[in-house]
C-alpha cells in the first residue's frame, strides 16, 4: 500500500490520546486504591486538555483522507457492518468524554471515576474498531491478524504512558517515576508484540497468485502489459515505489526510535536522570510511532498488484 | 435470484481493447458525469476507466502462448467492498445483483478500493468519488432502447464475441450455458467472494489434418482441461 499520511497521523495522534486518558485513569484510579499521592486537579485538566487536542488533532488528519470531506457526518451510517463507520461514531464519542472528565476534575465534581470508567470502555473500544478497520481486510494478510489489534493498543498507549510521564516530570508532581516506569512496561511490551508481527509477516506467503489471479495454472506466467501507459488509482494509491533498502531502513528506524531509545531514555530517567529525558523520550518515541505507521502501510502488498506488475 | 454477469472467453479475446474504449465512450458519456481523463496526449495520461485489457505470457518462449485478460468489476456475490464502506454508498442491488456506488453518497474514503483484491474501483481525481463498472446499468434497463441494444457496452462492441452477457442464476442462461459446458471459473477464488462475472479457460487448437502435434504446447504443462460440468446447484 502507498502509507497516506493523513491516516498515519490519524492512527498515531489518536493512539497517544488514548494513552494519555489511559495514563490519567491509572495515577487516579492508584490514587482512589491509596498507592499514590493524588496529584491535583491541575493534572487532569491539562492532561484532558492535552489529550483532546491530539484526538482532535488526529480527527482533523483524518478529513485529509477523504474526497468529501463535507460528507463525512454520512459516515456513521453503516455502524452495523463497518468497522470505518464504528470508528467515526466512537471517536467523537470519546473525545466528549475525555472532556468531560477534565472538566468534571475542574469541577471537583465526585463523578470523575464513574466517567473514567466509561472513558475506558469507549477508549478500549475505539482502539478495537481502529484495528480491525486493517484486521478485518483477510486478503492484507500483513494485517489480517489478531496482531494489529494488539499492536494498536499496546504502541498508543506507550506513547501517551510516556508523554503523561514527561508531563508530570515538568510539572514535579512527583508521579513522574511511577508512569515512566508504565511507559516503560508498554514499551517493552509494544516491542515484542511488533517483533512478532515483522517475524510473522517475514514468513507470510502469499494466498494470491498470477495463476489465481487470471485463472491460468502454467507455472511461469508473466505479465506483458496493464493495459495502459501512464498511471492509475490502481498504480498511486497501492505501491509506494520506494525500494526495499528503504523499507529496512524505516523498519529499523521504527524499532531504534519508537521502542528502543525511548526506553532507555526513560530508564536512565528513573535511575536519577533530568527531566528532559522523559522528553526526548516522548518526542523521539512519537517519531518512531509515525514511522512504525508509515511501515505498517507500505509492507502490506495488496493483490491487487498482480494486475499490475508491466507497463507494456 | 437474478445475477447479471459477463462471461469471458480468453479463449476468443484478441486483446483489441475496444470494450476498453467503448465503456469509457458510454460511461463517460451519461447522467453520472464524465470519467476523468487527464493528459490524454501527454507525457503522464491518465484517467479513470472501468474496464481494462491485460496481457500475459504463459510458458517459457519459444513455447509461449498469449493471453489477452480483460477485467472489470466482477460483481461478486459476496462483495467484500460492501460491507466496509461507512455511509451505504456502496451496494449491491438486490433485484439484479450488480454492485454499485451512489455518487452522491461517497464520501471518497477509499476503503472499499482496499477492501476489494482485484483492484478494479478506481477514485476519479476530478469528482473525488469512487468508481467502478456499473454493467452499463443505465444501458441495460433502458426500455427505449431496442432490445437487442440492452447490453453492456463493452459486450456489444467485442468484435469476437468474448463477451457474454446474461444471468448467471438462470440455468438457461447463455452465460449458464457457457460457464457449464466450457467450465467457467472464478479470480482468485481463494478469497470466497464469489464472483458473478466469469472466465472461459483457454482450450488447446485443434490438431491439424497432417496428424502432428505441438509438443510443447503450454496447456500440456497447466495439467489436464478443467471438465465440463453438470448444471449447477
Amino acid at each position: 500500500m502507498n502509507p497516506a499520511f493523513s491516516v498515519v497521523f490519524l492512527t498515531t495522534l489518536i493512539g497517544a490520546g488514548q494513552g494519555l486518558f489511559l495514563a490519567m485513569v491509572g495515577v487516579e484510579a492508584a490514587a482512589a486504591a491509596l498507592w499514590l499521592d493524588a496529584p491535583g486537579t491541575a493534572f487532569y485538566v491539562t492532561g484532558s486538555v492535552l489529550s483532546v487536542l491530539l484526538l482532535g488533532g488526529g480527527l482533523l488528519a483524518s478529513f485529509f483522507h477523504l474526497g468529501h470531506p463535507e460528507r463525512a457526518w454520512r459516515a456513521i451510517a453503516m455502524w452495523r457492518t463497518s468497522w470505518l463507520s464504528r470508528e467515526v461514531i466512537v471517536l467523537p464519542a470519546f473525545i466528549a468524554a475525555v472532556a468531560l472528565y477534565g472538566r468534571l476534575h475542574q469541577m471537583d465534581h465526585d463523578a470523575t471515576l464513574a466517567m473514567a470508567g466509561l472513558g475506558v470502555l469507549l477508549c478500549l473500544l475505539l482502539f478495537w474498531c481502529t484495528g480491525m478497520i486493517y484486521a478485518c481486510i483477510k486478503f492484507l494478510q500483513e494485517w489480517a491478524t489478531q496482531l494489529t489489534l494488539v499492536n494498536f493498543t499496546l504502541l498508543g498507549s506507550a506513547s501517551g504512558l510516556m508523554l503523561a510521564a514527561a508531563l508530570s516530570a515538568l510539572r514535579g508532581d512527583g508521579h513522574a517515576e511511577v508512569l515512566a516506569g508504565w511507559a516503560l512496561g508498554l514499551t517493552f511490551a509494544g516491542f515484542f508484540t511488533r517483533g512478532a508481527a515483522l517475524l510473522r509477516n517475514d514468513r507470510l506467503r502469499p494466498k494470491s497468485t498470477l495463476q489465481s489471479a487470471i485463472g491460468v495454472n502454467h507455472p511461469r506466467v508473466v505479465q506483458k502489459s496493464q493495459g495502459f501507459m501512464g498511471g492509475s488509482f490502481n498504480t498511486r494509491e497501492f505501491f509506494h515505489g520506494r525500494g526495499p533498502g528503504t523499507l529496512r531502513a524505516v523498519k529499523w528506524l521504527f524499532l531504534v526510535a519508537g521502542f528502543i531509545l525511548p526506553a532507555l531514555l526513560a530508564a536512565s530517567y528513573l535511575d536519577g536522570g533530568s527531566n528532559w529525558k522523559l522528553v526526548a523520550a516522548t518526542l523521539i518515541q512519537f517519531g518512531g510511532l509515525v514511522a512504525e505507521r508509515w511501515f505498517f502501510f507500505a509492507q502490506a502488498n495488496h493483490p491487487q498488484n498482480l494486475y499490475y506488475q508491466a507497463v507494456s | 435470484m437474478t445475477q447479471l454477469a459477463l462471461v469471458i472467453d480468453l479463449n476468443v479475446c484478441v486483446g483489441c481493447h475496444a470494450c476498453v474504449t467503448s465503456c469509457k465512450e458510454w460511461n463517460t458519456s451519461g447522467e453520472a458525469g464524465f470519467m476523468a481523463d487527464d493528459n490524454p496526449y501527454g507525457r503522464d495520461p491518465t484517467g479513470t476507466f472501468f474496464n481494462r485489457v491485460q496481457t500475459f505470457e504463459v510458458g517459457e518462449f519459444p513455447d509461449t502462448q498469449t493471453v489477452h485478460f480483460p477485467k472489470s468489476c466482477l460483481h461478486c456475490e459476496d462483495p467484500p467492498c460492501v460491507p466496509v464502506c461507512p455511509t451505504g454508498a456502496s451496494y449491491k442491488r438486490p433485484e439484479d445483483g450488480i454492485v454499485l456506488v451512489d455518487y452522491d453518497k461517497c464520501i471518497g474514503c477509499k476503503y472499499c478500493a482496499w477492501a476489494c483484491p482485484y483492484g478494479v474501483r478506481e477514485l476519479d481525481e476530478h469528482q473525488k468519488v469512487m468508481k467502478k463498472c456499473t454493467l452499463c446499468v443505465d444501458r441495460i434497463t433502458d426500455t427505449k432502447l431496442p432490445e437487442s441494444e440492452r447490453k453492456p457496452a463493452c459486450v456489444l462492441a467485442c468484435p469476437t464475441n468474448a463477451r457474454l452477457y446474461g444471468d448467471i442464476h438462470d440455468e438457461e442462461s447463455i452465460v449458464s450455458k457457457a460457464i457449464r459446458e466450457a467450465a467457467g471459473y472464478q479470480l482468485m477464488p481463494e478469497w470466497g467472494t464469489k464472483p458473478a462475472n466469469h472466465y472461459l479457460p483457454r482450450r488447446p487448437a485443434a490438431a491439424p489434418a497432417s496428424g502432428a502435434i505441438s509438443a510443447a504446447n503450454p496447456l500440456d504443462i497447466d495439467g489436464p482441461m478443467p471438465q465440463a460440468t453438470e448444471a449447477r446447484s
